[in-house]
């Protein structure tokens, strides 16, 4: 039998008989209709129309698909979950935001309510932050998927009235050396993916003049069925203007592009594992960009704002209309009504639950009171950009769409926003790894100059100058930093003209750390994004929390999950740095298995007075080089062992309260003006910081293994030389200031390592044996530039 | 007349987004500037009402078609004449990157004799293919301090100056590329061209002419010296704090080779109104 009814309206509309359906038909509509909710939100609503005594619309259906869905609500998150320990009630709650209400820092303006987080900058201004995530549409489709995931973060920037001034960007690939033959049918290149995705991100960014600053590149061969492409923007937002005062009577206007086709379901899309046929099928889940039409938006924006005639803005994201009315309406404890034809159309043809759906880029939806709306449809209309009154809030917590004067839904707000709450099961399956055993090896030259060139490690340069990271002219440190492009561990940009005053930007990911233990996986992150912070000069941490995982509803997922926010609260909460927004993207399944479990920690940081800034190359020959932090056998997951082929077990930890204390301390001796330059030890260990710090100033270093402060485990040359510790920095220093900076490292653990050399090599003395490495500085340099290119 | 009083119009179209910090340089440098969208200029704005006119850098209208050729076409059918007076009376025009190319495509660059209804040289692809932002180093090649740009900015000086596009390789015709360039030489018309940190000829030399332009050009103007383009960006090379490497010394400096361009036209300016 059949459950779909055609109305009798002279447009596409009709109504979905759920009240005769039982379970599994409930199932096979929600399959056919590709709204993507479970069995026990199926019944919600089924009881939900009982009690309307009716039968559903598709566009009813579908804005509740939307809103429930996983993209939209992040249910995991706030879901309960079982684990073999008991039960957790919210994720999201137990772990990431209560680490920020703890803490309860004056400075944390806005979290977790927006569509970004703000805090504050100096006493006018405030800071928006967001990273999002766009793997699936760039699975199908990598341009216009990273493109359109770019201009979405942009739009959440301006969701909050932030002016867009810095992007980032983290990718994960596959290996772009990866067998064709290999790829399972529907499962696109790692160097198709790679290409696309970096042309994409360029292009939204440089189109609409906002630099971008910072970002990494990761390699997985998870990454090959589940590319991960996470877009970060950084806004600047005068205190006063922020407005979040709608309320019924005000109007709601869309303005930006056209809705079109572009960007069905997307969000369900995202809520789903991707299968071979998800190009097929999910092709027109992908948007298509138009940044140009997004400057222009962004333009009219910012002079609403600036002449204070909106009284709430958001953008049109995942869910399109449907989350965006639907929110600010809960947000504002309002209804609202909407005239769906008014919307301004690509092309004819499209019915009004694919209107109402749609995700089609550059549109954001503003709340004007009505006495604004002229002034407002003027800016619009200066700019070239259209703006159209849809519809107005009401009082009466009911959403109710009309088309073409015909009632199509009639939804209650309480309803829409209460689904069922989501129970998952999570279960932490210890994975069981063997340190390996081997001897030295001899040619430790040879590793060097290999740990250079891999995918893991080698120098950026041809992505990065692929984006502008100069436009506004505001870039303090620069990605790529002076003639040779070496890589400053974070961005700083100085917003405002009339003040010293900067904002440092930095990330960290450790994907391979993740395969040993999520829970060291999330604080080594943790550790990274603040040590790269800190390693310029930044302080006063805000971080951005983003998951992609796996299918939450398996089990072992869920355990590696839970575990890694174990480790978000307590870590953030002893670096005193408070999460401000975050985004989970899960159910990142592909015919080749799970994506290893990935957590990109994103920090921002304020640098008091940019000209203290410090960049990583070497100053002047002569100069001392300091090791700040303890160097333990910690090579489990590091890009050494990988090299040969293995994992270990030995991962990294990080110790608290040392660890903040480290941090504090190269803050302290930075301002104190005694560091020279300054760089952060992860990937590739100590010698491979050392190399970079070389490489990007045509200076050579000497360093002498035996004084590193080590643990009495790091007994071997290759450990202390490659090991990934966590809370580690290379630190070059003037003699005539070593005083001062040893006794202000004088709490933690501190030596000096080596000097500056005019040699242009690489030299490292033993721990016994005397010379162990000497490189010449161009060999090392020939190996860091090779560059992905060299790998495809 | 006086610094202060200096109007300069920053023009902006869809796609423009380089003005901003165009406005801080020209406003460092003691004028008044003002950003303007050309649908204004047109309506209720007149260009006359300006002594500088500036083209800054961006995506103008998208690019599509060729970088900076719809703008151009916009141009010549809104604002000829008034653009023409505006040039005819030395009044100073300044294209950044975009807006060299819409410059070249206005025709309004080279400008060998007169205004020419078509493009007598290009701005094409680069080689290497691609979006290229990166420091470059640029020699002024102008002796006879006819630019009004770069007349404070003695001959042979080394700018080391950033440039981000994907389409700047300046190119003319081929059967043309010796007499066109002869009469660039002849006219002073070659004010910057790329070359390597020692002011070495870059040779079309990768990175160094960082997009294979012809000759290693980087900027021209016309032969009166008041119209001016130049693929790399000054604005973004005004402060010392926005050099790629100024960490490097132990006091940063306070300006940039960039602020040259903005010095030597409001001199010029003060000097001759």
């Amino acid at each position: 039998m059949t459950f779909v009814f055609r109305c009798k309206t002279p447009f596409s509309l009709y109504k979905i008989n759920v009240l005769a359906a039982d379970d599994r038909q409930l199932e096979k509509i929600s399959r056919e209709m590709a709204i993507g909710l479970d069995a026990k939100e199926l019944n919600a609503v089924k009881n939900y129309f009982c009690r309307k005594r009716r039968n559903p619309t598709d566009i009813e259906l579908q804005t509740i698909g939307q809103t429930w869905s996983e993209h939209c609500f992040h249910k995991t998150f706030k879901g309960d979950i079982t684990t073999e320990d008991g039960k957790i009630q919210s994720l999201f709650k137990t772990y990431i935001a209560k680490a920020t209400s703890e803490l309860n820092l004056p400075w944390c303006y806005s979290v977790f309510e927006d569509n970004a987080g703000i805090v504050e900058f100096d006493e006018n201004y405030a800071i928006a932050a967001k990273v999002e995530t766009h793997n699936h549409p760039s699975a199908i489709e990598p341009f216009g998927g990273a493109a359109t995931g770019v201009g979405g973060v942009i739009r959440d920037i301006l969701g909050v009235w932030a002016d867009p001034i810095a992007c980032t960007n983290v990718l994960g690939f596959g290996p772009l050396n990866y067998d064709r033959n290999k790829l399972p049918r529907g499962v696109k290149h790692p160097k198709y993916l790679f290409r696309g995705v970096v042309a994409g991100i360029g292009c939204y960014g440089n189109n609409m003049g906002i630099p971008t600053v910072n970002g990494a590149i990761y390699f997985d061969e998870s990454y090959v069925g589940n590319v991960v492409v996470f877009c970060g923007c950084v806004g600047l937002l005068p205190k006063r203007k922020f407005a979040k005062i709608a309320k019924s009577g005000d109007i709601i206007l869309l303005v930006g592009g056209r809705t079109g086709r572009d960007g069905i379901h997307g969000v369900t899309f995202a809520s789903a594992e991707l299968t071979e046929k998800s190009a097929e099928i999910s092709r027109s889940a992908v948007q298509i960009a138009n940044p140009i039409e997004e400057e222009k938006l962004k333009r009219a924006i910012i002079e609403v704002r600036d002449k204070e005639l909106g009284s709430s803005i958001t953008d049109l994201g995942g869910g399109g209309l449907s989350s965006a009315v639907g929110e600010m309406a809960h947000r504002f404890d309002c209804g609202a009504q909407i005239e769906l034809e008014r919307v301004p159309l690509k092309y004819d043809g499209i019915s009004p639950w694919e209107i109402y759906i749609s995700e089609s880029q550059e549109r954001m939806l503003l709340l004007v009171s009505p006495k604004n709306l002229e002034a407002v449809l003027r800016i619009f209309r200066d700019e070239d950009v259209e703006a159209t009154p849809i519809g107005k809030f009401t009082d009466n917590r009911v959403l109710s769409i009309h088309y073409e004067g015909y009632p199509v839904a009639d939804l209650d707000m309480d309803f829409l926003f209460a689904p069922p709450k989501t129970e998952r099961v999570s279960k932490w399956n210890k994975v069981l790894l063997k340190e390996p055993a081997f001897p030295e090896p001899q040619n430790l030259d040879h590793y060097v100059l290999k740990l250079l060139s891999s995918a893991a490690i080698t120098s950026r340069e041809k992505v990065v100058r692929t984006y502008d990271h100069e436009v506004k002219g505001n870039t303090v440190l620069k990605p790529l930093h002076g003639q040779f492009g070496g890589p400053n561990d974070a961005a700083i940009i100085k917003p405002l003209e009339d003040r010293w005053k900067g904002l440092s930007i930095s990330c960290a990911m450790n994907p391979r750390f993740g395969k040993i233990d999520p829970y060291w996986m999330a604080a080594s992150a943790i550790d990274e994004a603040i040590r790269n912070n800190t390693a310029v000069g930044g302080r006063r941490i805000a971080l951005l929390d983003n998951f992609v995982w796996g299918s939450p509803e398996k089990p072992d997922r869920m355990g590696s999950l839970v575990k890694a926010c174990e480790a978000c609260y307590k870590f953030a909460r002893g670096f005193k740095a408070p999460f401000i927004s975050g985004k989970d993207s899960l159910y990142n399944e592909s015919p080749l298995g799970p994506v290893t479990p990935t957590l990109l920690m994103t920090a921002i940081g304020i640098v008091p007075d940019i000209r203290k800034a410090v960049s990583l190359d070497l100053k002047s020959p002569g100069h001392l080089v300091y090791v700040v932090g303890y160097t333990f056998a910690e090579l489990g997951g590091s890009e050494y062992y990988r090299l040969t082929g293995m994992l270990g077990r030995s991962v990294p930890k990080v110790r608290l309260p040392q660890a903040k204390h480290i941090m504090q301390t190269v803050i302290a001796a930075i301002d104190s003006g005694c560091v020279r330059a300054c760089h952060d030890v992860s990937e590739g260990g100590l010698v491979v910081a050392a190399a970079e710090m070389a490489i990007t100033s045509n200076y050579g270093v000497k360093l002498q293994l035996e004084n590193v402060p080590k643990n009495c485990n790091a007994n071997r040359n290759d450990f202390v030389l490659f090991s990934e510790s966590n809370s580690r920095f290379l630190i070059e220093v003037p003699e005539s200031q070593a005083e001062k900076f040893e006794s202000l490292a004088d709490n933690v653990p501190h030596a000096v390592v080596g000097e500056v050399t005019n040699e242009h090599r690489l030299s490292v003395f033993g721990l016994r044996n005397g010379k162990l490495i000497d490189v010449a500085l161009d060999k090392l340099a020939e190996a860091w530039k090779q560059g992905l290119e060299g790998k495809t | 007349m006086k610094r202060k009083e200096i109007r300069v119009c920053i023009l902006r179209v869809g796609g423009t987004n380089c003005d901003a910090e165009t406005k801080r340089a020209f406003q460092e440098s003691g004028m008044k500037a003002e950003v303007v969208h050309f649908n204004q200029l047109t309506k209720t704005k007149g260009l006359l009402d300006f002594n500088i006119l500036v083209i800054p850098g961006g995506f103008s209208h998208g690019d599509y078609v060729r970088a900076g050729a719809i703008w151009a076409t916009q141009f010549n059918a809104t604002l000829k004449e008034e653009l023409s007076q505006f040039v005819e009376e030395g009044r100073p025009v300044l294209g950044i990157c975009n807006g060299f190319q819409v410059l070249v495509e206005a025709g309004l660059l080279p400008q060998f004799e007169g205004r020419n209804p078509f493009p007598e040289a290009a701005l094409a692809s680069n080689n290497p293919p691609g979006y290229n932002c990166r420091w470059v180093y640029l020699r002024h090649e102008s002796s006879s301090n006819k630019c009004v740009f770069t007349r404070e900015i003695p001959v042979g000086s080394i700018l080391r100056i950033p440039i981000a596009h994907a389409e700047g390789r300046f190119i003319f015709k081929k059967e043309k590329e010796e007499k066109y360039l002869k009469k660039l030489l002849d006219n002073d018309q070659l004010i910057f061209r790329y070359c390597h940190p020692n002011g070495k000829s870059a040779e079309g030399e990768y990175p160094a002419n960082p997009n294979n332009s012809f000759y290693d050009i980087a900027g021209i103007s016309a032969p009166s010296g008041t119209v001016f383009g130049l693929m790399p960006h000054p604005e973004r090379a005004y402060f010392g704090w926005q050099l790629p490497d100024w960490t490097k010394s132990g006091i940063m400096p306070t300006f940039g080779d960039g602020r040259l361009i903005f010095e030597s036209v409001a001199k010029y300016l003060t000097k001759k109104f």
